[in-house]
């Protein structure tokens, strides 16, 4: 296990987000069952946790700044109130614990969203199919415990590792 | 948090269903109601759904954006006898269409369970969240 805290968490949490902002894109397609010319969108969660991944810790740790909207630095002397230190050396580890925000905005950034293609049309317009949203959500539900799942079991791995 | 507002959004879907459900019982209510003219009687109306944005672009609610009332013509009955029939000895009763509307209810209730099962996942889910690492 050479890796770092960061690195261990990273996969996980950007997993996570991604699995929450599919629930929520889900969610809006059921809400949406009766409206009229809704068009029931999902995304790829492969290729948008590949494009996530690809994103190194750092840039994501900048966009936090403009995400969480902190006050501003009126003098140089200041410190952030938000402990967010500059990266000067590539060896320096972010200061900022990567808040949900950021996985929100990290998340819209990587799931490219889409219109699902109907397999059966409807004369108002609407292409959300219940039998589909309503299975996706349960197995993205269950997606999301998994992740929770095999977290904790890295936590308790990594709890066992520093105390005994 | 990114969870949470599945609530928002399940809970703009809950009211607006809530709103066509009461929507239809005063139709149903009103199915009877006899009147002597087109113009004073009741008419069966309808929600119309429109989508809320909220939030995050993932974010989409829904909302009864109106309440219209139903264009198609009233039923008119020949019943002479009655107190409110008009000179010609037609009575008008509303165009509310007991079938419509009972397929209107079962649609409404079962949009509105699915809802509640949404919120109860996204419940159960967050609660998870919250044990992570025990």
């Amino acid at each position: 296990m050479n890796e770092t805290l960061d690195g261990v968490f990273h996969y996980y949490q950007t997993a996570i987000s991604l699995r929450s902002y599919r629930q929520e894109v889900l969610a809006s397609n059921i809400a949406n069952a009766d409206t009229p010319g809704y068009k029931a969108r999902d995304f790829d969660f492969g290729s948008a946790l590949n494009t996530a991944l690809k994103q190194p810790l750092a840039s994501m740790n900048a966009q936090s700044g403009n995400v969480s909207g902190g006050l501003a630095m009126t003098q140089t002397g200041h410190l952030p109130a938000n402990p967010a230190l500059s990266l000067s050396d590539a060896g320096h580890l972010p200061g900022n614990p990567v808040l949900d925000p950021v996985g929100h905005a990290m998340a819209q950034a990587s799931a490219k969203l889409q219109y699902r293609i109907p397999s059966q049309d409807s004369a108002d317009g609407n292409t959300v199919d219940m039998d589909v949203e309503r299975t996706q959500f349960a197995n993205n539900a269950i997606h999301y415990e998994a992740n929770l799942t095999l977290l904790t079991g890295r936590i308790k791995d990594l709890i066992a590792a520093t105390t005994s | 948090m990114a969870l949470s507002s599945i609530f928002d959004v399940a809970g703009t879907a809950l009211t607006a269903q809530s709103k066509r459900l009461n929507v239809v019982a005063s139709n149903l209510a009103n199915a009877d109601s006899a009147s002597t003219s087109a113009d004073t009687a009741y008419h069966a109306k309808q929600v119309i759904f429109q989508t809320l944005n909220l939030g995050s672009s993932a974010d989409k609610g829904v909302k009864v954006s109106a309440v219209v009332d139903d264009p198609s013509p009233m039923h008119t009955v020949y019943e002479p006898n009655h107190p409110l029939a008009n000179a010609e000895g037609y009575v008008t009763y509303p165009n509310v269409n007991p079938v419509e509307e009972m397929v209107n209810m079962i649609s409404a209730s079962r949009s509105y369970q699915n809802e509640v099962d949404v919120m109860n996942t996204t419940k159960s889910l967050l609660q998870k969240t919250l044990t992570l690492g025990q």
